[in-house]
């Protein structure tokens, strides 16, 4: 697994990369394109709107699920510290942070 | 002397830039966009570079996280700097990684991208007015660039710009800071990739060092991002819920559906209700 060497392209992880290039870029393109020649409803726009964030919630609810206590608080420093300041990396730092110190002292 | 009379003269100088020929005549809001004159020049994207540099640096926390989970996911580095290069969206790589980590099969991935990107159609459509009268090739070419942080950017670059065309010292309108901060995203993003995949070579027990928590962290911090305002809370709540149930009830990725299905249904329904509200009988 994680042992493969650092140059190494197998053909099958190779071809899942090249479709998800071509499926992000028809998606960045698309909507350039299809403008003025598609009109959206406003159903659809409003489900484009609500889709990546439901997507990212329903990870987040997985994988806290998958977690323990010490997670849950890690995530809550997260969110925290994202909404006060507004720094990725110090949120993330401040999360994982949060989940060493827990796992060390229990 | 009228405000006519000076910008005709104006516009007639700033002609120079990169492929104005169209727009010769120089007049700053007869195009069909109703925006005024939008050029797309070297200046441009070197504008749009500079700006989006300090973001670019945030964005690589990600990227270097990303590095790390693509390892241990058993990418190689090879593999994981391909997928940042080509494919250039942070949440649906993550989102991949995480898939390819659980052997999701080859269609769940690709899916799993797709519904994850689908917002970048409305971001394109955003961005339309600007391109309207661009090339084909500077149109798709900077197309590829657009990531959540530079598309902000720019579209508050094009704002303040308020459809100029520089005469009168402002910053002119320049569809090519698109282009300029997306590259700063894509060098960033691609750097801190092989940064963090060498990074996770050195590390024997990922656990020690909390880095299994990354993708917790990371997705929260996206969802802070995303937060829009009270508008998602019901959707997102019903998300939550419906998710939390099924990965708690259901073994495997089911979760995702589930979440994704509720807070899609329930968004879509909270604004058919705000339509019915506003004009009766529809």
């Amino acid at each position: 697994m994680s042992s493969s060497p650092a140059t190494a392209l197998e053909p099958t992880t190779v071809g899942v990369v090249l479709a998800m290039a071509v499926v992000t870029y028809a998606t960045k393109a698309g909507g350039l394109w299809l403008v003025g020649r598609l009109e959206l409803t406003e159903r659809a726009e409003t489900a484009l709107e609500v889709l990546p964030g439901v997507i990212v919630v329903s990870i987040v609810a997985g994988e806290l699920v998958e977690g323990g206590p010490e997670e849950w608080l890690g995530a809550a420093v997260v969110a925290l510290v994202a909404r006060k300041t507004e720094r990725l990396p110090l949120a993330l730092v401040a999360g994982i942070g949060t989940v060493v110190l827990l796992r060390g002292s229990a | 002397m009228t405000e006519t009379d000076s910008s005709g003269d104006r516009g007639g100088s700033v002609t120079t830039a990169d492929g104005d020929e169209s727009e010769a005549d120089g007049r700053p809001t007869a195009d069909a966009t109703s925006t005024g004159r939008v050029a797309f020049s070297r200046s441009g994207a070197r504008r749009g570079f500079r700006d989006c540099l300090p973001v670019a640096v945030g964005v690589a926390g990600y990227g270097v996280a990303f590095g790390v989970l693509a390892s241990q996911a058993g990418l190689s580095a090879a593999e994981a700097t391909l997928m940042s290069a080509t494919v250039l969206a942070g949440a649906a790589q993550l989102l991949a990684v995480d898939l390819w980590a659980a052997s999701a099969s080859v269609a769940t991935i690709v899916l799993a991208t797709a519904a994850v990107n689908l917002r970048y159609l409305l971001l394109g459509a955003t961005l339309r007015p600007w391109f309207a009268d661009r090339s084909a090739l500077e149109t798709y070419g900077s197309a590829f660039f657009t990531a959540d942080e530079n598309w902000a950017l720019t579209m508050r670059a094009f704002a303040d710009a308020g459809a100029t065309d520089g005469a009168d010292g402002s910053e002119p309108t320049d569809a090519a800071y698109l282009l300029g901060s997306g590259l700063a995203i894509w060098l960033l993003w691609v750097a801190a990739t092989v940064v963090g995949t060498v990074a996770s070579d050195g590390v024997a027990d990922p656990a020690r060092y909390g880095l299994d928590a990354a993708f917790l962290a990371v997705f929260v911090a996206i969802a802070v991002d995303l937060w829009d305002g009270r508008t998602d809370l019901l959707p997102w709540t019903a998300a939550f819920v419906a998710a939390l149930a099924t990965a708690v009830a259901v073994p495997g990725r089911w979760y995702l559906l589930a979440g994704a299905l509720a807070g899609g249904l329930v968004g879509v329904r909270r604004a058919d209700a705000e339509v019915d509200s506003r004009e009766v009988g529809g």
